[in-house]
């Protein structure tokens, strides 16, 4: 079985200002894994993520995904082309349904002239975002008002549009953040079912470790812009630096948060 | 599972109405339908701009250049028949707003609005320096005809009355499939998370480019309509103060429906003319207070009345969900 590099990012800067927020970053991804980029906060995990998906253009360094250069390419081509994100916090149209979520997300990847006078509410369209949402076990809210939504429930919906293009890389930033502490395990194993049902490669940012170690085949570490570590669970998470300056920061700012 | 739509159905029997009112109304009322048409027209290009979180301080631009092009069709080309004006127009309406377009389908918020402005202002200078079209004073348009029949007034006033009434109920049908659409949706969600919406794959500058364009189409329709209803045009059409009308009609109507422009218009003009009558000195003060209770009470306009707002426009007047 050969494996398909899909992501390679070669030597990637970006600085703003005289902030350096990457610094030679060198990532390969190959067909399906799973994996998670650890750090601390500002450590360049967001920024790496924005520059890949086409939100921010980095000062140097070239992105190929899928065989194509796609450094510079706008979000949309970049969503096009076969890599989507979700959001730290679920990035949704607030003034819609659940289901006209998902049909604005499955609309916005086809739309053109013929899109004045094609309804939205469509029965091929509705039968797509009907199957992405029980996918992900949301589809009893799809005609709820997004304003209404739990937090899991909206991390699940911002997850559920950035799928229903059949993304090749789904990127997700921070899927549990925001949720309860119990409900981070049930959100995560919904997630993961929900994407392994597709071809989905993930990269996913995460804190808690107990979850990288649980879903990720794989670790990069990202500390003041730069990679300190990459490869298997185990032996990142066992690496001096980063256990120095991630996981310790992380396990200490959570005993500091708790009484 | 298909959903049998009423509002086309409704839209074609509200039409019908008003149409066979034309055998009871008398002349003047006829003209103030049409007028509260025309107005509405330009309104609904209004509203369609708004549900993308663009607010419009200009669209007298196309209300006016809509207008001109009715003059002059009749003055430079001869052109009278007024089905070939309103088409003319229409073009004229569809090309303007393609180029203009281009640059502010670039711009948001306040610099949209502003720049909207801008340009409407400037070709309000143009019209009041010119004076082979009559500089502040405009020009009269000369009377309608048919199919290359001459009419006499009576009959030119029952003509655009009818054909008033087909154009709004041809365009009420057209903006409702627009708000259906799918770029209608993607408007409204440009408008309340445009990151978002690049991110899945869409290009919100293009989504409000063709958005503007249909507005100023609809804008000129209605400039059309009303030089041809008045037999007079003047570059007051395109001042800042003709613009901010429309809003005003926008917001005492509300989004929820097309039908909402067509509300508002007639209450405007409804409160206008009393006003106008009652207190021929103060009836700016009484319009003012009207919207001031109207936002107040019904924030979502009057079409809320008649069917409850959904949260979209409960969210875009209290700011955006921190994110």
């Amino acid at each position: 079985m050969t494996q398909k590099t899909i992501l390679e990012v070669r030597d990637l800067n970006k600085a703003f200002g005289a902030v350096v927020a990457a610094a030679d970053i060198n990532i390969e991804v190959t067909e399906g894994e799973i994996i998670a980029i650890i750090g601390a906060n500002g450590a360049g995990k967001t920024t790496f993520v924005n520059m890949v998906t086409g939100y921010l253009t980095p000062t140097t360094g070239t992105i190929r995904f899928l065989g194509q250069d796609i450094t510079g390419r706008a979000p949309a081509a970049v969503c096009k082309a076969g890599l989507t994100r979700s959001f730290q916090v679920a990035q949704l149209f607030p003034g819609l349904t659940v289901m006209e979520n998902m049909l604005v997300a499955f609309a916005s990847l086809r739309i053109g002239t013929a899109s004045f006078f094609t309804p939205l509410n469509n029965a091929a369209a509705r039968k797509t975002a009907l199957g992405v949402l029980s996918t992900f076990g949301i589809d009893p809210h799809a005609d709820a008002p997004v304003s209404a939504l739990a937090q899991g429930v909206r991390k699940l919906l911002d997850i559920s549009m950035a799928m229903i293009s059949g993304p090749s890389l789904l990127m997700l930033d921070e899927p549990t953040s925001g949720v309860a502490v119990d409900e981070k395990f049930p959100l995560m194993e919904t997630v993961m079912a929900g994407v392994r049902q597709t071809d989905a490669t993930i990269m996913f940012i995460e804190h808690d470790m107990e979850i990288v170690t649980r879903y990720a085949s794989r670790v990069i570490a990202f500390y003041e812009g730069t990679i300190i570590a990459d490869g298997p669970v185990a032996q990142v998470l066992d690496d001096e630096r980063v256990r120095k300056y991630i996981v310790g920061q992380i396990q200490a700012a959570a005993t500091a948060d708790s009484p | 599972m298909r959903q049998i739509d009423y509002s086309f159905i409704a839209i074609v029997l509200a039409a019908l109405l008003l149409a066979l009112g034309a055998v009871v109304f008398p002349l003047w009322l006829l003209s103030t339908i049409v007028n509260i048409i025309a107005k509405a027209l330009v309104v609904i290009g209004v509203i369609l701009l708004m549900r993308g979180g663009l607010v419009s301080f200009g669209q007298g631009l196309y209300y006016c250049i809509g207008g001109y092009v009715v003059g002059l069709g009749g003055q430079l080309l001869g052109i009278t028949d007024i089905v070939l004006l309103l088409v003319f127009a229409a073009i004229i309406g569809i090309v303007s707003g393609a180029v203009i377009g281009l640059l502010m389908s670039r711009f948001r918020e306040i610099f949209f609005a502003m720049f909207s402005l801008a340009i409407a202002m400037i070709l309000y200078g143009m019209l009041s320096q010119s004076q082979a079209l009559g500089s502040t004073d405009g020009f009269n348009v000369a009377r309608v005809t048919a199919l290359g029949i001459e009419l006499t007034a009576g009959q030119a006033s029952l003509l655009i009355y009818l054909v008033a009434c087909a154009l709004a109920a041809i365009l009420s049908i057209l903006t409702h499939i627009y708000y259906k659409s799918e770029v209608g949706f993607a408007c409204l969600a440009a408008g309340e998370n445009e990151v978002r919406l690049q991110y899945l794959g869409a290009t919100p500058n293009r989504i409000f480019y063709g958005t503007y364009i249909i507005a100023a189409t609809l804008a000129a329709l209605g400039g059309a309509l009303t030089a041809i209803n008045y037999g007079h045009v003047g570059p007051n059409m395109t001042y800042w103060t003709q613009s901010g009308e429309f809003i005003f009609i926008a917001l005492l109507g509300g989004s929820g429906s097309v039908m909402a422009a067509f509300v508002g218009s007639t209450l405007f003009e409804f409160v206008r003319t009393y006003a106008l009558e009652f207190a021929p000195d103060a009836w700016q003060l009484i319009l003012g207070t009207v919207l001031v209770l109207i936002i107040f009470f019904l924030p979502d306009g009057l079409w809320s009345l008649i069917q409850p707002a959904r949260s979209s426009a409960r969210i875009k007047r209290r700011g955006k969900a921190p994110s």
